[in-house]
């Protein structure tokens, strides 16, 4: 128990030391704020009506008060910022930004290592560019926070984490360094000629392997203790191997296997993995979900939808405008995601994604939910993000208008307290 | 709602009994009979349990409509060319807009059938000037040149492409090869009659020959498609570089005015004429102005290539994608070259458009360029034309020039300006119902007509069923993708078994 508990802590403690710095500039600059909107969408409470005229106060990087403008004071001193609409930092529940970068190039592609199908040890927060001209991108859009990281592509692509959109390091914006270990099953992962995994059994058998193997590893001794830690001289556990050590924190429920499935074969096979393994099972872009909604529900499966206007061909052919809304009105947790992009565009952007959802099928507050409430419970970090209450970070997006009107700017962006030009 | 039981009101009923549209018309909308009447098979079962009149051999003058008059009336207009009108009148016969104005000034003729269309707005459809719709390749990889390649030798006119484009409001299609080669070969101009009126009742159109837009002569209008930058350099015989790109252009260019002259020296002397060359007879098309010149270009520097390659050999050129002509705006409109603008989600993806930006639009428009919309389809979704013009419209530009961006403009680039591209009297009914405002998220395009006849209905469970995806809304061709090789991201779902 011990030795589970240890290394978040001490990832959490090395995270902390290293964001301390950064919320110590925050606080220095502009991170005293104050957002006076006609609209504020909370996102507190599901049902719940906007709050009108409001303003948001954000002090050190944090939000101190939020209200009514008129019975809310704006401290001295705080920038203020007036739109026609806020609503929380818009979290992207599933992308490659700041890993597979602007130009396309051998040089900024780092969201598929193709020299084996399964290399779980791969971690995102090696290879995520913050200051990439995508980041800022969606940024303008009032996206501030996104779980980018490995693509979809091969049977377990490598792990993805959780960042702030602000510019600087990775060490400086990361919420969470191991969100989940992605895999891929269908087409997408299946490689070319005779390499396996050629066809869907066999990467289901190949994943029942792996997963064995690393059930029998832990059994042997399990997870490593870090060198010095006082049960590091009690053990001799099997020489370290950090793909099977990532595969047992799968099968410990630290963290979750997100797997990428599309058709309704698919889709099974991953809910009949997560039965056998028992591991806590996210479900990625799942076209033909809307097949699969009586299993989904009976599973408790959360699902990251495609991209609501992603390509309808090969395993996306089936796909509808209309799955985010069908999945959400049976009850489903539905996020939305900007996903992968081999080309033009090299991303989408969540904002748009959802406005097509609420076009179709999803009310407003729904499709809203699936880019803040929803990927902030999903991951775990709705203590931090996805709402706009006291004690969350100050992370807002501004518009002058109704949000996904095509017509509408982003005309803020802040995050933490900084705020950053808009679109 | 819009009456759609009355919108759908032509065939045999309506022809043989005038009444029945206007008792329709008093029954309101809550009659299916629009679902019985058209046939909504789906297009793969065509060929199987065909109705008697969709037989290959039917003549293409089958698409003559049916001699009716229908008056959309209480529609809110937006004619594109001429102020929106409020509360006004389109008023279609054979296939023709006889009449549009206000409601107060557009008598109806007795005998029209009405639709009550109010709440609604009426206006063009749109005009695609750039698609890759129909599963279509050009050009192989054998030649970086290859004029005489026809792109309608290629087209599935059963690709689902096409139905997603009509629920997206597209009327007229400019159908490209891709942009793989410097000339990759002849485009095709198209019109969506995806349904045609006949005596007995509409019928899906089977042939690709049958959407074609004719010259005078009877000829399938069409462009000769070109390229620049990096899609069109490659191993051997490709060019490597820009500089060979541009000599081996320009060699083609001047062989092609031999050609001509020794075509024309040989005017009055038939057995002197050169053997005939398919390829340079596209050329000499172009050099004749016959055949528009459609050049895809991003970098500022490439636009000023075309641009260069235009005043020496004097080709008439539209350019296409254009993701750096905000830098040289001002020279484009010097040059008085119109442009063909795409508008992205997101900058790169590949180098040359890094630096897209949405402000292009508005960039364009202010120094004076012609400006027109394409979606690249498959790059953006014909189903969401409307949206490019409302992303511009919300990077600067007037929504008045990103209206006429998504029609006239495109029916100007296309040499059809006389026909299509707005509503005006003399021209084709083509024309497109909107549930509200056609630059905002929620808008639904309820109906497409072509020719006077309706190729799509939202309200028809198979048009649905495409405009919005479904089990079975998708078809197992791979899309058109040029440079997909080139790309050195994850392959992964490109080189799946489609």
């Amino acid at each position: 128990m011990m030795k589970q508990l240890f290394r978040p802590l001490a990832s959490s403690l090395y995270s902390a030391l290293l964001i301390a710095p950064l919320l110590l500039s925050c606080s220095l600059t502009n991170a005293q704020v104050a957002i006076k909107a006609k609209t504020i969408y909370t996102m507190t409470t599901p049902g719940q009506a906007p709050l009108l005229d409001g303003v948001i106060i954000i002090t050190d990087g944090k939000i101190a008060a939020i209200g009514p403008a008129a019975s809310t004071p704006v401290p001295q001193g705080y920038k203020l910022i007036t739109g026609a609409v806020a609503t929380p930092g818009l979290i992207d529940a599933r992308g490659t930004v700041g890993v597979s970068g602007i130009l396309n190039q051998r040089q900024d592609q780092d969201q598929l290592e193709r020299s084996a199908p399964v290399q779980p040890e791969l971690r995102a927060i090696d290879a995520y560019n913050p200051n990439d001209p995508l980041v800022a991108w969606v940024r303008s859009l009032g996206v501030t926070t996104i779980h980018t990281g490995h693509a979809p592509g091969e049977l377990i692509s490598g792990q993805t984490c959780i960042v702030k959109t602000a510019p600087g390091t990775i060490d400086q914006n990361v919420l969470v360094e191991t969100a989940t270990v992605a895999a891929t099953l269908g087409p997408w992962g299946q490689r070319a000629g005779n390499a396996a995994p050629g066809t869907r059994a066999k990467m289901v058998a190949m994943l029942r392997e792996e997963l064995t193997a690393a059930r029998e590893y832990d059994k042997k001794g399990g997870q490593v203790p870090l060198p010095g830690s006082p049960e590091s001289e009690q053990k001799t556990p099997p020489a370290r191997n950090l793909r099977t050590e990532t595969l047992v924190r799968v099968l410990k429920k630290q963290v979750p296997l997100m797997v990428t499935a599309n058709n309704a074969q698919d889709i099974a096979s991953a809910l009949r993995l997560a039965k056998e393994f028992e591991f806590d099972l996210i479900l990625d872009s799942a076209s033909e979900s809307y097949l699969m909604i009586p299993e989904l529900k009976a599973a408790g499966t959360p699902v990251i939808i495609h991209p609501t206007m992603f390509r309808m061909f090969g395993e996306m052919q089936n796909m509808s405008l209309e799955t985010c809304g069908k999945l959400i009105n049976a009850g489903i947790n539905v996020s939305m995601q900007s996903g992968f992009e081999v080309y033009v565009p090299k991303t989408r952007v969540v904002l748009f994604e959802a406005a097509i959802a609420a076009a179709n099928g999803c009310t407003f507050e729904q499709a809203l939910a699936t880019i803040t409430t929803q990927p902030a419970k999903l991951f775990k970090i709705d203590d931090r993000v996805g709402s706009l209450r006291i004690g969350l970070d100050g992370d807002v997006a501004v518009f002058d208008g109704d949000p996904f009107e095509y017509t509408t700017h982003c005309t803020a962006t802040i995050i933490n307290g900084q705020i950053y030009p808009g679109r | 709602m819009l009456n759609k039981t009355d919108l759908i009101a032509h065939p045999p009923s309506t022809f043989k009994r005038p009444w029945l549209g206007v008792l329709l018309l008093t029954l309101g909308g809550g009659l299916a009979i629009g679902q019985v009447t058209a046939p909504q098979a789906p297009p793969a079962s065509i060929p199987a349990a065909p109705s008697p009149v969709i037989a290959v051999e039917q003549p293409l003058n089958l698409a003559a409509p049916l001699p009716q008059t229908t008056a959309f009336i209480n529609a809110r207009i937006i004619p594109v060319v001429g102020d929106e009108i409020e509360n006004g009148t389109l008023i279609i016969r054979d296939g023709k807009i006889t009449a549009v104005g206000p409601a107060d000034s557009t008598p109806i003729p007795d005998l029209a059938v009405k639709v009550d269309a109010a709440g609604k707005i009426l206006m063009p459809g749109l005009v695609d000037t750039h698609s890759h719709v129909g599963g279509v390749n050009g050009a192989d990889g054998s030649a970086p040149i290859q004029p005489s390649i026809r792109v309608y030798d290629a087209i599935n006119p059963f690709d689902a492409g096409f139905r997603r484009a009509v629920s997206g409001g597209l009327t007229t299609l400019n159908i490209m090869p891709g942009s793989g080669h410097l000339m990759s070969g002849q485009t095709v101009y198209v019109k969506l009659r995806l349904i045609v009126d006949s005596p007995a009742g509409p019928v899906r159109n089977s042939s690709i020959d049958r959407l074609f837009i004719t010259d005078d002569q009877g000829n399938p209008m069409g462009g000769m498609k070109m390229a620049n930058g990096t899609n069109s350099q490659g191993p051997a015989p490709f060019p490597g570089t820009r500089a060979k790109s541009a000599a081996l252009v320009r060699e083609q260019f001047i062989r092609a005015i031999e050609y001509k002259a020794k075509l024309t020296a040989a005017k009055d002397a038939p057995d002197k004429a050169p053997p005939r060359d398919l390829a340079l007879e596209a050329m000499v098309e172009v050099l004749d102005h016959k055949r528009v010149v459609h050049h895809h270009t991003h970098r500022a520097d490439d636009i000023m290539t075309v641009l260069r390659l235009q005043k020496e050999f004097g080709f008439r050129v539209v350019l296409h994608h254009v993701s750096e002509a905000w830098k040289v705006a001002p020279e484009i409109a010097a040059a008085k070259i119109p442009c063909s603008v795409i508008v992205i989600d997101s900058p790169g993806g590949k180098l040359e458009a890094a630096e897209l930006q949405w402000e292009t639009g508005a960039t364009l428009e202010k120094a004076g360029v012609a400006v027109a919309f394409h979606t690249d389809d498959w790059i953006t979704d014909s189903r969401l034309f409307l949206r490019s013009a409302a992303l511009a419209v919300r990077a600067g530009m007037t929504r008045a020039g990103a209206l006429r961006a998504l029609t006239i403009e495109g029916a100007k680039i296309l040499d059809l300006e006389p026909r299509v591209g707005s509503l005006e009297v003399g021209k084709d009914a083509d024309f497109i119902v909107l549930s509200g405002d056609p630059l905002s998220v929620y808008t639904k395009v309820e109906q497409t007509w072509v020719d006077g006849t309706k190729v799509f209905d939202r309200s028809i469970k198979e048009d649905y069923l495409y405009a919005v995806g479904g089990y079975g809304a998708g078809n197992p061709l791979k899309p058109y993708m040029c440079c997909e090789e080139q790309a050195t991201s994850g392959l992964g779902y490109l080189r799946s078994n489609n």
